[in-house]
């Protein structure tokens, strides 16, 4: 079995072999392998016994369940108004810059992978981006950077 | 801040001598009527943005027939300039537990779950350890009613209930059709309360203090106070518990720098209030109604710009099932910046006017709906700044 198999296995017996337990299971995916591939998609298919186009439908309509390979660490930049208003093309630029990459981009070490976000729910404190799943308000661009290089040495 | 605003701690007080939990005690000895009439007298009005009347919620819930209902706590803040909800549930999230189960106790449900969107999936371990010590003390107390945390993967339409079943259903996070309302069918088809994370605290309090001091908060139409999330173009940005019922000039004299042309009520799905209007706007159920969103733009702001952000941000959450909805849209968007490129006549602003007419009467949910509510209001008031 592979990893991937094993792993599917593993989050629906955790969460029970029902359709309610889909949104689990794929966001158990992402959290471990960063995406959902053809085999995870289709590995949940058969455990959940649903059909793969059942599967792929609910994965491809979320945000936070890519179906196309992601970096380790995933930059998601606020893009919404009050972000807008406080900087944040100047933090994209500055992290598309550093990572050589553009938004939807992914570096070639298959470290990060660089996106905008749709307001993260921090408008008093922008430009703020989530690093995975963790929140980095007021950010500057010498901030943002020094961020990325913390996660760059493996350090978080 | 000048002191004109009257500023209030509800949500947010600690009591320490009753917790949430001994008011969940408390409060479950009572006839379930009682705390209905109570919740009814008071005049509490859901807080996500929409303002049912919460007391007549339950009641509905309540009178259902079913073995099985569920109680549902909507966290899925997502509406640009909000942010409160996280905050209540970083600070408070013992009087959300509380809320929850009064709810249950209520309307006869045993499971309760939080839907928390993916965003703040780093609340989830304080979150959850705080639920772990909430469940044990309500066992013990004898309470039948556990809670469970859902999450969200980043889609704002599943904020929109029945979208917000659908997810946790597993499916895709498209809104069903109304009715049957959630009161009726809403999780796994059955009689369910969704209420917002605000709202929930606001019934524990209620259920704490009594209505009569909620009911002495706001006015007759918007009674009691709101958390208000107040960002953009201001020195103070942040939460605020302020009481509703308040004009809007004397909030942008607490809280705007000097400069503010338009403040943005509700959220991008909300209304755009221009200066000249400041003084007969009343933020509150009777005026512009609010989730709690304050956004403050000041006269270096271009409202083309604004505009043009929201409508990007809809094109990309509306849900696509549709067509009013997911097309329009990108209609909206397409044709304000055709305008502002000369390839449009300024009199193409009229007939996308009438785009959100229809799509305020065919789209599904409130998504397509509210569009018009941004739309309408930057260009009946800064036309000019959309076409040149």
């Amino acid at each position: 079995m592979s990893t991937t198999e094993v792993l599917v296995k593993e989050l629906v017996e955790k969460n029970g072999k029902t359709r309610n337990s889909l949104m689990p299971v794929l966001q158990g995916i992402v959290h471990n392998e960063h995406f959902l591939s053809e085999e995870a998609l289709l590995c949940v298919a058969r455990e959940l016994d649903l059909s793969a186009a059942d599967v792929y439908g609910t994965a491809s309509f979320y945000t936070f369940l890519d179906t196309v390979p992601r970096g380790k660490n995933i930059v998601r930049v606020c893009k919404t108004i009050t972000c807008h208003m406080k900087g944040k093309d100047e933090i994209i630029k500055a992290l598309g810059n550093a990572l050589k990459i553009k938004v939807g981009e992914t570096t070639n070490d298959k470290k990060f992978t660089l996106l905008t976000a749709n307001c993260l729910g921090w408008c008093h404190k922008g430009p703020v981006m989530l690093v995975n799943d963790d929140i980095y308000p007021d950010l500057t661009t010498q901030k943002a950077l020094e961020i990325i290089e913390e996660y760059a040495k493996d350090v978080k | 801040m000048e002191n004109n605003l009257k500023k209030v701690d509800i949500i947010f007080e600690i009591d320490e001598k009753q917790s949430p939990l001994a008011i969940l005690e408390k409060t479950v000895k009572r006839p379930a009527d009682e705390i209905i009439l109570d919740l009814i007298d008071s005049g509490l009005k859901g807080r996500g943005g929409a303002g049912f009347p919460t007391g007549l919620k339950w009641k509905f819930t309540r009178n259902e027939d079913n073995e099985v209902k569920y109680v549902i706590c909507n966290a899925d803040e997502g509406e640009p300039g909000t942010f409160k909800d996280r905050e209540i549930i970083d600070r408070v999230p013992e009087k959300i537990f509380a809320g929850m189960a009064i709810c249950g106790f209520v309307i006869g449900a045993k499971e309760g779950y939080i839907y928390l969107r993916g965003e703040y999936n780093f609340l989830l371990k304080n979150l959850q350890k705080k639920l772990d010590e909430f469940n044990a003390g309500m066992k013990k107390a004898g309470i039948e009613f556990t809670i469970y945390i859902k999450s969200g993967s980043g889609a704002y339409v599943c904020g929109e209930e029945s979208a917000l079943f659908e997810s946790m259903e597993g499916k895709r996070g498209e809104p069903r059709n109304k009715p049957p309302y959630p009161t009726v069918a809403g999780y796994n088809s059955k009689p369910t309360v969704i209420n917002n994370v605000e709202t929930l605290v606001y019934t524990t309090m209620i259920c704490h203090m009594g209505p009569e001091r909620f009911k002495a908060l706001g006015t007759k139409d918007s009674r009691g106070s709101k958390v208000f999330s107040v960002s953009g173009d201001t020195p103070i940005s942040g939460i605020y518990e302020l009481e509703l019922g308040m004009p809007l000039n004397e909030f942008v004299d607490g809280f705007g720098d000097g400069d503010t042309k338009a403040v943005q009520v509700g959220g991008a799905s909300g209304h755009c209030v221009p200066r000249k209007k400041f003084n007969d706007t009343i933020i509150g159920f009777e005026g512009i109604p609010t989730g709690g969103s304050m956004m403050i733009f000041n006269s270096t702001r271009s409202m083309y710009n604004v505009l043009h952000d929201y409508l990007e941000f809809f094109t990309e959450e509306s849900c696509g099932q549709c067509t009013p909805c997911r097309v329009g849209c990108q209609q909206l968007l397409k044709g304000i910046e055709a305008v502002k490129r000369g390839e449009r006549p300024p009199a193409y602003l009229d007939d996308l006017k009438k785009l959100t007419a229809t799509m305020k009467i065919a789209a599904k949910c409130g998504l397509g709906q509210s569009v018009g509510n941004p739309f309408n209001s930057i260009i009946d008031n800064f036309r000019e700044e959309i076409i040149y």
